[in-house]
């Protein structure tokens, strides 16, 4: 594995993403899911909200990236809240 | 109620392992490099999120980054309709049918590095067939020193060799309408627009958006084209962001930028593809 260059920061990251796909996928056999709307433009299932909710937060990230030097947790705080927002009511 | 078999699933379990050992496992060391400064395999520094932030703020990113939209822009914009005009001329039978399908299919059978070729060529003001036409007509063109030259030439190219692409899709669309809606459309007195608008393009939906994703995804990744014709010349005129990432990876071995730049690279066509997947989706859902 040393050729994946693995820091402990980045195998966090990827272990919190599996972990998310993992509980979307007990959820999913556990409570099927259904289509629905929100305050998103179109219907979306589960899974939709948590692709758009993990892309969002990366944009939201470069935003943060791009526009200020204020510490990155931060945008990381932002995107929790944005991703509860729209698994919750998207 | 009858429960879902889910053992169909295991079916699908190579094909995950060999994305997992191709696409993911390669990402996952990408996004491990950018955000450490590599100096080989032994000896990286974490840096943290700080690549992202030069590449973010390198004027050269963003420039190469709006050439690169720009271009996509451009040549959808020709490509689509002209590949639908085409569509619409050919006969959907007979022997003139396999002609124009055979001369639609060569540009795509041809490397793209000899595309680059032949253009190159093609389009030289002294020697080639086009820009020695050009000239004779007195119009100044030279793709090697003029950045607007430059970019008709790669609209040129682009279109020549990717226009049958969208061509061929959409005449499998009309092809596959039946010639009832033809027929009704004609016992109402509907004209060629009102055929188009409302019998054809409803129909061609499917294959446009397999046409327009594969058109943007292949344009914003575009590399060796441009690379043979122009060097991404003049100056940096027609440097676009997988020539910029090149010379950063390969020339420089600026690995970690290299690695941010990649990742920033992928969220954005990730993101146009998905909207533009999405936009059409909701149309389609809208309408149904």
């Amino acid at each position: 594995m040393a050729w994946m260059a693995w820091t402990w920061q980045t195998a966090l990251f990827f272990g919190a993403v599996g972990l998310g796909l993992a509980v979307m996928t007990l959820a999913e056999i556990r409570w099927p899911t259904q289509s629905r709307r929100g305050f998103l433009p179109m219907a979306t299932t589960r899974g939709d909200r948590f692709f758009i909710s993990l892309l969002g937060s990366a944009f939201i990230h470069i935003a943060w990236l791009a526009a200020t030097d204020l510490p990155v947790a931060l945008a990381s705080l932002l995107s929790l809240g944005y991703a509860a927002l729209v698994m919750s009511k998207g | 109620m009858q429960r879902a078999n889910n053992r169909a699933w295991l079916a699908v379990a190579p094909v995950v392992l060999v994305v997992a050992f191709t696409a993911i496992a390669p990402l996952m060391t990408v996004v491990n490099y950018s955000v450490q400064d590599i100096f080989d395999v032994h000896t990286r520094l974490f840096v943290g999120l700080d690549w992202y932030r030069e590449t973010l703020r390198d004027p050269r990113f963003l420039e190469a980054l709006a050439r690169q939209l720009g271009f996509s822009a451009l040549v959808l914009a020709l490509e689509i309709p002209l590949g639908i005009w085409i569509a619409r001329c050919m006969p959907l039978q007979g022997r003139m049918t396999v002609a124009f399908l055979i001369v639609l299919a060569v540009p795509l059978l041809i490397p793209w590095n000899v595309v680059g070729v032949i253009w190159q060529i093609f389009a030289r003001p002294d020697i080639g067939l086009l820009g020695a036409a050009v000239t004779a007509l007195g119009v100044s063109y030279n793709y090697t020193s003029s950045a607007l030259d430059a970019w008709i030439t790669l609209a040129l190219m682009d279109m020549w060799h990717w226009t049958s692409l969208v061509a061929l899709l959409c005449f499998a669309g009309l092809a596959a309408i039946p010639p009832a809606y033809y027929q009704a459309a004609e016992l109402d007195g509907a004209s060629r627009w009102q055929v188009f608008r409302h019998v054809e393009l409803p129909h061609l939906k499917s294959v446009l958006t397999i046409a327009v994703l594969l058109r943007l995804m292949d344009s914003l990744m575009i590399y060796t084209e441009p690379f043979v014709l122009t060097g991404g010349g003049p100056g940096a005129s027609t440097t676009f962001l997988s020539q910029y990432l090149t010379s950063m990876a390969v020339g420089q071995f600026d690995l970690g930028p290299a690695a941010a730049f990649s990742v920033l690279y992928f969220l954005l066509i990730l993101l146009l593809c998905w909207l533009f997947y999405t936009s059409v989706m909701k149309r389609g859902d809208e309408a149904a």
